[in-house]
């Protein structure tokens, strides 16, 4: 992604200019200087306030202050006591996590070494989707090397304090990212939440008290207590400091991940960063949360992007996806493609989620093919409210967002599926019907010879024509037609 | 499904991972992972040999293999084909590329064709957004699929061999 301005690299600040595989990159950097620190000049107390005094809030989703959860952490009395890395980055087109593991893992390894010393773990464990064999890889060798320096291990800069990191493979499974699921799994279970309290930082993995931290809250921690929290807290809004990485995608220029500050807002990500819509389209909505999350519209294109900005914006910052829609995207569509999303994904276990977002799911799916009456729109937002309510974990407590918040922004297009039987965006392939308009059309075959079953008939120099009954909507001809001669309505 | 005679070379294969865990039940996931890549799938009667090995019940081991996507009870096709089917992709069109896989292999996701040439599977983002929607065909990323592109994916790879370094991006 181009450099600009706007942008700030904190938790990605060795991304790209570093060779990961090289620990001596790493050092040079300042790298483990923090770890250093820490071990011999600041007792662990003085280190969790200076986390506190950053502000810096958990960059898995909930944004819950990090400092708050160690010092938890730390005052859970136990024998033994762990610390985890959340890697297992289950929001489907987001790969923010994945690329500080391939491009810093050691930020990330001094990171939580750092969080042990503070809350009394001599443990640690990565939980990594199996998906990421090139992160996997990497985190094993900077693991080995970090133990070749004495980094890891016994007796770290000699200070007395031991500390070493295991890594655990996540599965595919969504919900695993959820802090409970994520220990059952490294238990060896099913990946299914329980209920809080008691907190991981109480009783946690093995039932002993665990710090769960997201990666790239953990990459954000060297740099915190290199620089010092009033820096940190410099940087950001009132009650959201420092930056976040987001994984830029969907209709826009330029996609990938891009790091700015707490408060930029939604169009300057859009417009400046992102280059603006592709193809000259017109912008519709920005999706952020994954498929916990909302779609915002272009009223809040100048709200200053933080936890509670989004929150009351009926989305949510969650891991950091920001998918943007353009005028060809149908909201209704989106909003059945997240709930199949978590149909996969519900673990099952509470009623609410499992039978809840299957009948959301039913009622999206008899919109989109066109069969959907105006009570739906109520049915909808009622059973969200309860689904919302009344589910065990995160997932089920959020998944009807997406639902809920195409509603609120983008009622008219509901409407239009319902009242009118049109898909305003042309997206919903039942309510879509491909015709050829006979003054335009030359006759040229083409639609006829690329059509993938046969559905259109006609002479060479002739107006064609499309057997309806035949047709799969899979608009080839559309494509394919030089001179416009092919209409959808 | 018929049952499948496991060899004792393959049973021993199963026990060695188990051995390498210490045979404990807390490392099940890990046994799964290692036997999978090793065997390509998980049918019933390794998970047998697994919950006798690891001394859990083999309704546990079955229950843990069921709840994870990644491990499959189905042989996968010699050349796995993965829809990207991330949010990312989606908005990209990746439902007319799979729609189009579905029609020309003649298969559902999650089946292999008769011939066990393609398994026909869905990822959540492989974090290849911008190149989005991406199809996978085992390792191999083939980026800004359009539908009318599936028929020559599926071309290289069915006359034997796939040309080595067709194209990435
Ligand atoms: C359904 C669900 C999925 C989640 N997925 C992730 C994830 O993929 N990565 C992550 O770091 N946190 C995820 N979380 C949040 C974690 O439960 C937990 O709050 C987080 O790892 C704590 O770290 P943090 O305070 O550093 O953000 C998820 C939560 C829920 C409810
Ligand atoms: S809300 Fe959904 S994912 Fe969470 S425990 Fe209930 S069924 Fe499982
Ligand atoms: S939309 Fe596709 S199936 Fe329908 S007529 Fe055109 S090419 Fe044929
Ligand atoms: S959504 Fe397909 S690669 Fe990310």
């Amino acid at each position: 992604m181009n450099d600009n301005k706007k942008q700030l690299r904190i938790a990605l600040r060795n991304c790209g200019f570093i060779n990961p595989e090289i620990i001596d990159d790493y050092i040079s950097r300042d790298g483990y200087m923090a770890l250093g620190k820490c071990l011999t000049e600041h007792t662990p107390e003085e280190t969790i306030k200076e986390i506190k005094d950053s502000g810096l809030r958990g960059r898995g989703g909930g944004g819950f202050p990090t400092g708050l959860k160690w010092e938890i952490t730390r005052k859970s009395e136990s024998d033994q006591k762990y610390v985890v890395c959340n890697a297992d980055e289950g929001d489907p087109g987001a790969f923010m996590d994945r690329s500080i593991l391939e491009g810093d893992p050691h930020s990330v390894i001094e990171a939580m070494a750092i969080c042990g010393y503070c809350i009394g773990a001599d443990k640690g464990l990565v939980y990594i989707r199996a998906e990421y064999p090139l992160a996997i890889e990497r985190l094993q060798i900077a693991l080995s090397q970090a133990r070749e320096y004495g980094l890891l291990g016994e007796n770290i800069f000699r200070s007395g304090f031991n500390f070493d990191i295991e890594i655990r493979f996540g599965a595919g499974a969504f919900v695993c990212g959820e802090e409970t699921a994520l220990i059952h799994s490294m238990e060896g279970l099913r990946g299914e939440p329980t209920f809080k309290p008691p907190f991981p930082s109480v009783s946690g993995y093995l039932g002993k008290p665990t710090n769960v931290n997201n990666v790239e809250t953990f990459a954000n921690i060297p740099a915190i207590l290199n620089k010092g929290a009033a820096w940190f807290s410099s940087i950001g809004t009132e009650k959201s400091k420092g930056t976040k990485v987001f994984a830029l995608a969907g209709k826009i220029n330029n996609v990938g991940l891009i790091e700015v500050p707490m408060g930029t807002t939604l169009r300057e990500v859009i417009y400046e960063i992102g280059g603006g819509i592709r193809d000259g389209k017109k912008f519709k909505s920005v999706q952020t949360g994954g498929p916990s999350g909302g779609c915002l519209t272009t009223d809040f294109l100048d709200t200053p992007i933080d936890y509670d900005n989004l929150i009351d914006a009926g989305s949510m910052m969650g891991s950091g996806g920001m998918i943007v829609m353009d005028e060809d995207d149908c909201m209704v569509a989106i909003a059945k493609f997240y709930l199949e999303f978590t149909l996969e994904e519900s673990c099952g276990k509470c009623s609410p989620c499992r039978i809840g977002n299957k009948r959301l799911h039913e009622i999206l799916d008899k919109i989109t093919s066109g069969r959907g009456e105006f009570q739906d729109i109520e049915r909808l937002q009622l059973l969200s409210q309860v689904i919302k309510d009344t589910s065990l974990c995160g997932l089920g407590q959020t998944s009807p967002n997406p639902v809920l918040s195409t509603i609120a922004n983008f009622e008219d297009e509901y409407l239009a599926h319902v009242n009118e039987g049109k898909c305003p965006a042309g997206q919903c392939k039942a309510l879509l019907k491909y015709e050829i308009i006979e003054d335009l059309c030359t006759g040229c075959t083409l639609c006829f010879r690329n059509c993938p079953v046969g559905a259109i008939s006609g002479e060479r120099r002739q107006p064609h024509y499309i057997d309806q009954s035949l047709c799969i909507k899979c608009g080839v001809c559309y494509e394919k037609c030089k001179f416009n001669a092919i209409t959808l309505s | 499904m018929p049952k499948i005679k496991l060899s004792e070379n393959t049973v021993n294969q199963i026990k060695e991972v188990c051995t390498e865990f210490n045979n404990k039940e807390g490392e099940l996931i890990n046994v799964l992972h290692k036997v999978q890549k090793k065997l390509g799938y998980l049918p019933a009667e390794v998970q047998e040999v697994i919950a006798k090995e690891l001394n859990a019940s083999v309704a546990k081991v079955y229950g843990v293999v069921t709840f994870y996507s990644f491990f499959s009870m189905i042989p996968k096709g010699e050349f796995p084909i993965s829809i990207c089917m991330g949010t990312a992709c989606y908005v990209r069109g990746a439902e007319q590329v799979l729609s189009e896989f579905k029609r020309q292999l003649k298969v559902e996701v999650g089946e292999s064709t008769g011939d066990g040439k393609f398994s026909l599977n869905c990822l959540r983002c492989v974090g290849a957004c911008g190149l989005a929607p991406v199809v996978m065909v085992g390792e191999k990323v083939y980026g800004r699929v359009a539908p009318s592109q599936v028929k020559e994916i599926i071309k290289e790879y069915q006359e034997g061999c796939p040309s080595g370094n067709a194209k990435t991006a």
